[in-house]
């Protein structure tokens, strides 16, 4: 049912890769909102525990979003090189 | 900063400044077929693209049908037929000629020579049509690589002007630019270098790991400003970045460092011969993505601000720039944001690589010795 629909989609889009890339683009910002929001928050709940080490948390907080962000930017150039490539 | 040092800086930047006032240009468009976007449907992909590529001039504004741009020099090794040689001119010498996507001359002069195409690159036209079997090697001072050249001379100006301040306040207190960059040098200094390579060795990476903060920083920052040129978001010049890093990584590596990756102790055999491949591939991916993080990211910021205000463009009315102004306006300062942290992350990840490649280890994971009872032996 659901490959139907995207098959028809696809035809009314024209290209399976663009497809391709949108989706992929889509689900690799998921994992990076899933994966910051979880060091986000636990971050905030060691800072609210101890607010004498707030300086540290948060900046092994930021070390660490970025690192995940790397890898999620990854998965962005692979599905921008997907969707332009001809 | 004393009397000398004041007239030198202010003579260089009124050379540089005055070099671009002189090479700036007014150009006419009056061929419509080159830029059939003014006229067709607003096509956001290619603007942005135009926006975060490099190219031989430097686009400034466009006003109405002016377009105003700096013709930068473009120079070129060619092979063509058995000629050989060199040759250097502005860029605005490709405006008086232009070749279509059918291959039609469009408004030109019927001579052969050096022409670009859309997509930015250059070729040889013949009889009216490219040539391919003509090489041309283009060194070309791009956009991109000015704008280098700019932050370059930025960057001296700066800490040439630092370092005159402690020389002048030896044994006072920071004034002036020194106050402003000296947190930030301890900085690197305390939390970065110190803790990742160690106190006896850091000291000799610091200029390393110095520059190439600053370095991404300022241009970061240059790539925010209107007219600014797209540095760090060429994939380019961040593969050098991490190729540097690639470099002094494993040029400093000491035994330890080669034995971990070639010979992993403590495990067994068979395990190791799997791990080998892993780890020499882990030499490149490391500095790899280092690469694309921070193309991305200052790729992927520039792209949004731009789609953000096309979309007024698209919809092709003045009330959605009441959202999209204010909108842009946040993902702009939280660009400057990414800037600093970008430039953090890299300089942070060289001295984290640095710092395992030349860390010593205390103690050696030797399977031939029992476990049993700890030896006294002296670590070699």
């Amino acid at each position: 049912m659901l490959s139907s629909m995207l098959l028809e989609t696809a035809g009314i889009v024209g290209n399976f890769s663009t497809l391709g890339a949108g989706i992929g683009a889509g689900v690799a910002v998921l994992g990076a909102g899933l994966g910051i929001g979880k060091i986000g928050s636990s971050a905030m709940e060691a800072m609210a525990r101890q607010p004498e080490v707030a300086g540290k948390v948060q900046t092994g907080m930021l070390i660490a979003s970025a690192l995940i962000e790397g890898a999620a930017l990854f998965a962005i150039v692979v599905a921008f090189l997907i969707g332009t490539a001809k | 900063m004393d009397q000398k040092t004041t007239s030198v800086f202010s003579f260089v930047k009124f050379f540089i400044l005055s070099i671009f006032v002189f090479g700036l240009t007014f150009q006419s468009q009056a061929n419509e077929n080159a830029h059939a976007a003014d006229s067709a449907k607003f096509d956001p992909a290619t603007m942005i693209m135009h926006h975060i590529s490099d190219a031989h001039d430097w686009h400034i504004a466009t006003i109405g049908h002016t377009h105003i741009t700096i013709p930068l020099p473009v120079i070129l090794y060619y092979k063509i037929d058995n000629r050989t040689g060199f040759t250097v001119f502005l860029s605005s010498n490709f405006h008086t000629s232009g070749i279509d996507d059918d291959g039609e001359l469009v408004d030109g002069l019927d001579v052969e020579g050096f022409r670009l195409d859309h997509h930015d690159h250059i070729y040889y036209e013949k009889d009216g049509k490219p040539y391919h079997e003509a090489k041309i090697y283009d060194f070309s001072i791009t956009k991109n690589v000015a704008s280098i050249l700019l932050s370059a001379i930025l960057l001296l100006t700066v800490f040439l002007s630092v370092a005159a301040g402690y020389k002048k306040n030896k044994g006072k207190a920071p004034k002036g630019i020194q106050s402003f960059f000296e947190p930030l040098i301890v900085f690197i200094r305390d939390e970065i270098a110190v803790p990742n390579i160690g106190e006896k060795k850091y000291m000799f990476f610091m200029p390393y790991l110095l520059t190439v903060f600053f370095f991404i920083w300022f241009n970061n920052l240059l790539g925010l400003v209107p007219t600014g040129a797209n540095v760090t978001g060429n994939i380019s010049v961040t593969m050098t970045l991490a190729v540097l890093t690639l470099i002094i990584t494993n040029v400093f590596g000491n035994k330890d460092y080669w034995m971990h990756i070639l010979w992993t102790p403590g495990v067994p055999l068979p395990l190791r011969i799997i791990i080998l491949p892993v780890e020499i591939l882990g030499i490149i991916t490391k500095p790899f993505a280092l690469m694309i993080r921070l193309f991305a990211n200052i790729t992927a910021g520039h792209c949004i601000i731009l789609s953000i205000m096309s979309f007024i463009f698209i919809f092709k009315s003045v009330g959605v720039a009441a959202g999209s102004v204010p909108f842009a306006l946040i993902m702009n300062v939280m660009e400057f944001t990414v800037a600093i942290l970008q430039a953090y992350i890299f300089t942070l990840l060289s001295a984290l690589f640095i710092g395992s490649a030349v860390e010593e280890h205390e103690h050696h994971h030797e399977e031939h010795h029992s476990h049993d009872k700890p030896l006294a032996v002296a670590h070699h």
